[in-house]
């Protein structure tokens, strides 16, 4: 863009942050939004339930089922409310919500552990509230391997020993992939900044043509470029604000690691930002007033809290789903944050992420710049 | 400039002028085939009735608003591709106060300079605030200014960089009596050293100071030339009446033959005709009956005015009509 000039932009930008301190209710919502979120999330990360009703259907009633039974009644996450006859009953219990957990202990059970022919024991888990089954799950092989030390002795010890004597087969129903609840967190950050981040730009924006300022504004020799960059920086601080004190409260409250490389969640971090501002910049060329800006921020939220892997897990979803996903900046995001944070990826790891990022940017920027007009119509 | 040197043979080419400038919103045309030319230094009025186009006009001569169709120049830039070149000598002053109502009075105009790369910015405005008068309200919220203040902080506002060219939209709408005098005192101590004034407003005594006008209906030009010679321009006759009862008077004159229009001026009617001696014979008829005192006057803008806003709805009706 020709004529750039420093001065009108360090004007805009100066003028966007008076604007910004102004707007105590906007500040507020930026610092708010993240921390009521992680209180509102952090209930279900925090809860790792215990005495979970579970149904057993027992078709071998030897020492060793009833030692795996008692092992698993011991560690308390399971309670036994009864038994079923048949695994139709089972998933009947399971559905109306009666129970959480089926056991199934198959048919010569134990004579087929003495045979060494490996059967399977059968844990059908409720996973529609993932993070209310994973506690219990995680805990099933400890459970079934201290049963079997317990009980396998003398002339049984030798089938105690590897290769294990049976298989415990966990069938999460209703939500395949399981998430465990620290998985939330890095989401959620993904989510929340998504959120804010292009509403707000789209409102500050709309704001200027609403208000009538627009008018005065491009009567001005200001360019395009100018107004855009003086407006998204303040939000680009804003949004390190927020990311800081979710971090830190999540840190703090959560104890959510963070494993992998501070350099690499940084590049990914500003890259997701800007892709972000840049949206919410593109929506605010469309939207007439700041009500529909608010309202097409919300539309294009639902696919990121939906199809981006926050919610539901991607891999888990249809093929058209995951091609819609695929275009959403926080899909990526996601990933970049859960393998950085929890999995302790470098720079290397993420770079297909980062990739996919800055092409979604690309797109929508352009987009932005061809749709911001330097006249009134 | 211009004004000050009446010697030159060549006329100094206009601040702005425009050839069939015509914009469309929707289906709906909204300045149809303008010309006009606006002479440097002068004081150009600008009038017509609400939604006739003044305001989409200016914005089209700043390059605000692309037109449709018509080509013009606004200090010697072409209005359509050279509008960053216009903006930066031209001061334009929106309708609706358009200035930011959530920054201080010294943070907007701060922020004005800038865009202009105003030199010696600080002292400029606090020149301005100065002149303004409320230097001591400096750091008081735009937004919380009363209606008449907001308008001569933005009238400050667009003089910041100096302009060669300013168009003031409806600059006085709203503002006291007293605060419009200075308003205009002030334009035209800015069109005496050499600043072309384009100012739209529905104030006849703000339209008798300008040195030309131009009143558009329905986006279309109506008339325009020098403000003293418009009512005779438009050919009109005028008699004054007093007398009892003028109520009563108003209604018959109305339906009357040759009566084109009856106008209420206080405690006496402006009855006014294009046909002069119709009006004459209808004067006298009604001399004869001695309850009224009639006397020719001579047409004024204001009485111009009310006949081209009745006239300018046929006009809209029957255009066809009226172009033959
Ligand atoms: N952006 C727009 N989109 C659609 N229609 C518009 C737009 N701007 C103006 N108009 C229409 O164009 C017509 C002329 O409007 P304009 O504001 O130019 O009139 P005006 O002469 O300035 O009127 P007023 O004296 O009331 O200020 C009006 O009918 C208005 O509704
Ligand atoms: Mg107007």
């Amino acid at each position: 863009m020709s004529g750039f000039s420093a001065g009108r932009f360090m004007a805009v930008l100066i003028k966007e942050f008076i604007q910004m301190r102004r707007d105590r209710v906007t500040f507020a919502m930026i610092i708010g939004v993240p921390i009521m979120q992680l209180i509102l999330f952090g209930y279900a990360i925090n809860s790792d339930p215990k005495n979970l009703p579970t149904l057993v259907e027992m078709a071998d009633s030897g020492p060793v089922a009833r030692a795996v039974i008692s092992g698993m009644a011991n560690s308390e996450y399971f309670d036994f409310i009864g038994v079923v006859t048949g695994i139709g009953e089972g998933e009947e219990a399971l559905r109306s919500g009666r129970a959480n957990f089926v056991v199934v202990i198959p048919p010569h059970f134990e004579r087929d552990i003495i045979r060494r022919q490996s059967p399977s024991l059968l844990l059908v888990a409720d996973a529609s509230d993932p993070t209310a089954a994973a506690g219990a799950v995680g805990a099933m092989n400890a459970i079934v391997d201290v049963a079997m030390r317990e009980v396998l002795i003398g002339p049984l010890a030798a089938a105690a020993r590897a290769p294990p004597p049976f298989s415990v087969i966990v069938h999460r129903q209703f939500n395949p992939e399981g998430r465990t609840s620290t998985n939330i967190v890095p989401g959620l950050l993904a989510i929340i900044l998504s959120m804010t981040m292009v509403m707000i730009t789209a409102i500050a924006i709309v704001r200027e043509a609403e208000k009538g300022t627009m008018e005065t504004l491009i009567a001005t020799p200001v360019r395009p470029i100018e107004v855009m960059m003086g407006k998204i920086i303040p939000y680009v601080l804003m949004g390190y604000l927020q990311t800081a004190v979710f971090l830190l409260a999540a840190q703090q409250m959560f104890a959510v690691p963070f494993e992998g490389s501070a350099f690499a969640f940084f590049v990914g971090f500003n890259l997701y930002l800007l892709v972000n501002l840049a949206l919410g910049f593109l929506i605010s060329t469309v939207a007439r007033n700041q009500m529909q800006a608010m309202q097409i921020s919300f539309f294009t939220l639902l696919p990121t809290i939906l199809l981006s892997g926050f919610m539901f897990p991607f891999a888990g979803m249809p093929g058209w789903a995951q091609t819609i996903g695929t275009a959403i900046p926080a899909t990526h995001f996601l990933r970049l944050v859960r393998k950085v944070m929890l999995k302790g990826a470098g720079m290397a790891d993420v770079s297909g992420d980062m990739m996919a990022i800055a092409i979604i940017m690309i797109v929508i920027v352009t987009a932005a710049l061809l749709r911001y007009r330097q006249t009134l119509d | 400039m211009s004004v000050e040197a009446p010697g030159d043979n060549l006329p100094p080419a206009p601040a702005i002028t425009v050839t069939g400038l015509s914009k469309r919103f929707g289906d709906k045309l909204v300045v149809d085939g303008l010309d006009m030319a606006v002479p440097r230094g002068s004081i150009y009025g600008f009038l017509g009735p609400n939604g006739s186009g003044k305001t989409t006009t200016i914005r089209m001569m700043c390059g605000l608003l692309t037109p449709d169709a018509g080509s013009g120049q606004c200090l010697g830039f072409d209005i359509r591709t050279e509008a960053l070149k216009i903006k930066e000598q031209v001061g334009y002053m929106t309708q609706k106060f358009s200035l930011y109502e959530d920054l201080s009075i010294r943070e907007n105009l701060d922020f004005i300079a800038r865009m202009y790369q105003v030199p010696g910015r600080r002292e400029r405005v606090e020149a301005a605030l100065a002149d303004l008068g409320l230097s001591d309200r400096k750091n008081q919220l735009a937004g919380t200014l009363s209606g008449g203040w907001k308008q001569r902080m933005a009238l400050a506002a667009c003089l910041l960089h100096d302009p060669k060219l300013l168009l003031l939209d409806e600059p006085t709408a709203g503002v006291d009596p007293k605060a419009r005098r200075e308003f205009w005192d002030e334009i035209r101590r800015l069109s005496a050293r050499g600043v072309t004034v384009l100012v739209s407003t529905h104030y006849m005594d703000e339209a008798a100071q300008c040195d030309f006008i131009a009143y558009i209906a329905y986006g279309k030009k109506l008339i325009d030339g020098p403000a003293a010679e418009i009512p005779a321009m438009i050919g009109l006759h005028t008699w004054r009446v007093d007398g009892p009862d003028l109520a009563k008077l108003e209604v018959e004159l109305k339906d009357t033959n040759g009566v084109e229009q009856v106008a209420r001026f206080g405690a006496v009617l402006h009855v006014s005709g294009t046909d002069g001696p119709v009006l004459e014979a209808i004067a006298k008829s009604h001399v004869a009956r001695g309850t009224h005192h009639w006397q020719e006057k001579k047409a004024e803008l204001e009485e111009a005015f009310i006949f081209l806003m009745a006239g300018a709805k046929d006009n809209f009706v029957a255009p066809e009509a009226r172009k033959s």
